[in-house]
């Protein structure tokens, strides 16, 4: 059974710092016959300005999960509750940056209206809206290619515009789905360590998927390790090493090989378990065949 | 640079080959093409040119303007709703099925009118459907991932439309555009045919019944020539406004 992390909402002393709470979350997609349970019950909390990783296996139903966080799906039970208030469509608080950067940007708008895209329906002024976009894409080091189209640039620079609009968007918190899973070693190194210092800079909460376990614990406070589908919590692991993180040094320490160990194994097994109970399943099935 | 040399090159050839051909004929029915030109010149460049051509390319320019607004306004719609789809399917399909010369007299009688509302209205009717469709496609085809990008970010209304929808359908409506305009010039010629007294169509007409040759093949070759004129005009816009489309393309093809 998964540790219930969130569940009763019983007022502890950290409610006041408590930004997010996933409450007894689970989505099924379709009906009958042809239904997908995707998420069976997930429950977890992510405090204000923390860094919470959430690491499952493919198709475990990491995007769902987060797809219901940032209020584009209904949860089938349950509730997401931000600041305490139940988010029931997308909240101004929330930013998501998908996992397809290509396809979430406009390819008709340059680098600049991408990002201004968002702004333009907030009550700003044209400067402040304007010194948004220019800080954003200053954070990300993307300035040069404020006038460029997004298919002008790399992959990894066109990830590094998704995410610059979502920080001019200004939200308490980015939710992030597997943003690095399509580009190369070195470039996706660079845009982990660009996210720690933006989360730094712009004070942000952040929740962020990913399949990539050394990922999880580099970028972390905490690591929430997620079942196979239909998915619950397996575990929440503290992650305690120090910052500022560094690509060599962190990952050269001890506690980092430790703890990476410790979730390779919490995954390993999870595999262990799911190909016995489907081995199991077989069985029976073979058995009941027989007269 | 060899693609313009081309493109000039061969209509060329084939008038001369025309030309050579019409000496050798001598057939009363295909004048001379020096003799189609010279009446050409003194036909359309001016002299009859107000009378005759400019209420013609009001017409065009109405009906395909009117079209393309009404297309945009019902294909936008029904792009982003299934249910409107469902309901108006049926209909649209229907309506896009009929031959045009089916519908002339009707328009004629419903609209009361033989003048230019009546024409206008023809051509828009007619030029309408390649737009809806390819509008209703093309709001269809946007990429889920887009439409849930607008969506997180609370984008919604008429900045929706504008900065994401249409122009992530304007490939795909440009598309429909050609295909209305060429349509838009048929429907021009034939509504002129009918109780006109004004327009190329009009003069092809009468000059066919009084048996003047020469001015007849002079509308039809002005015809061709504001057909032509008129695609590459709807096509220099297209590259205007869709430039990062086919730079988008390009890279997405490497
Ligand atoms: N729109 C949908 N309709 C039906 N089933 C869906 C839909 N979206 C996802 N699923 C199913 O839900 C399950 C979880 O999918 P999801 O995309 O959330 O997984 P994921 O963990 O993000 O996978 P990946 O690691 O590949 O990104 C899968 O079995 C998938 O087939
Ligand atoms: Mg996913």
């Amino acid at each position: 059974m998964a540790p219930r992390l969130a569940g009763g909402g019983g007022a502890v002393s950290t409610v006041g710092r408590r930004l997010l709470e996933i409450r007894h979350v689970s989505k099924t997609y379709g009906s009958g016959d042809s239904a997908t349970h995707a998420i069976a019950d997930v429950s977890f909390a992510v405090d204000d300005r923390e860094f919470v990783c959430v690491v499952g296996p493919s198709g475990c139903g990491k995007t769902t999960l987060l797809k219901c966080v940032g209020g584009l799906l209904a949860p089938t039970n349950g509730d997401i509750l931000l600041r305490g208030t139940r988010v029931t469509s997308p909240p101004e608080e929330m930013a998501l940056v998908f996992q397809e950067y290509g396809r979430s940007l406009m390819p008709w708008s340059t680098v600049r209206n991408n990002v201004l895209l968002p702004l333009r329906h907030k009550k700003l002024t044209r400067q402040k809206r304007n010194a948004l976009v220019e800080e954003a894409l200053e954070a990300v080091g993307l300035t040069p290619f404020i006038d460029r189209y997004p298919w002008q640039l790399s992959g990894g620079m066109q990830q590094r515009v998704a995410i610059a609009r979502a920080l001019a968007y200004q939200p308490a918190i980015l939710l992030m789905d597997e943003p690095f899973a399509s580009v190369d070693a070195q470039t996706r190194g660079d845009l982990e360590d660009l996210i720690l210092r933006v989360r730094e800079e712009f004070a942000i909460t952040i929740l962020f998927v990913t399949h990539d376990i050394d990922e999880s614990v580099y970028l972390s406070d905490r690591v929430i390790v997620l079942t196979h589908g239909p998915t619950e919590v397996k575990a929440s692991i503290d992650v305690d090493l120090p910052f500022p993180r560094d690509q060599i040094a962190t990952k050269e320490l001890p506690d980092f090989a430790h703890l990476r160990g410790h979730v390779y194994r919490l995954i390993n097994r999870e595999q262990v378990e799911s190909g016995e109970e489907l081995a199991a399943t077989l069985k029976t099935a073979t058995k009941g065949d027989r007269p | 640079m060899a693609a313009i040399a081309a493109e000039i090159a061969v209509p060329l050839l084939i008038l001369a080959a025309w030309q050579a051909w019409t000496v050798h004929a001598n057939d009363p029915l295909f004048p001379r093409l020096s003799t189609i030109l010279v009446q050409f010149k003194e036909m359309w460049l001016f002299s009859q040119f107000h009378l005759h051509v400019v209420p013609s390319l009001i017409r065009i320019g109405a009906g395909f303007t009117l079209a393309v607004i009404i297309g945009l306004i019902i294909g936008i719609p029904l792009g982003l709703s299934r249910w409107g789809r469902l309901l108006a399917m049926p209909h649209i399909e229907w309506w896009r099925a009929m031959p045009p010369p089916a519908l002339l007299p009707i328009s004629i009688l419903l609209l009361h009118s033989i003048g230019d509302r009546q024409k206008i209205s023809f051509i828009a009717f007619f030029c309408l459907f390649p737009i809806l469709l390819n509008t209703i496609d093309g709001v269809r085809g946007i990429d889920p991932t887009l439409i849930e990008t607008t969506r997180s970010y609370g984008v919604g209304g008429f900045e929706r439309i504008r900065r994401v929808v249409l122009p992530a359908a304007l490939p795909q409506i440009f598309a429909g555009m050609r295909t209305s305009l060429s349509l838009a010039v048929i429907m021009m010629v034939l509504t002129e045919y009918f109780s006109s007294t004004s327009g190329v169509g009009y003069v092809l007409l009468i000059s066919k019944n009084t048996f003047q040759l020469a001015p007849m093949w002079a509308a039809i070759v002005l015809i061709g020539v504001l057909g032509y004129l008129l695609n590459v005009l709807l096509i220099l816009v297209e590259r205007r406004v869709l430039a990062w489309h086919r730079g988008w393309r390009a890279a997405a093809a490497q």
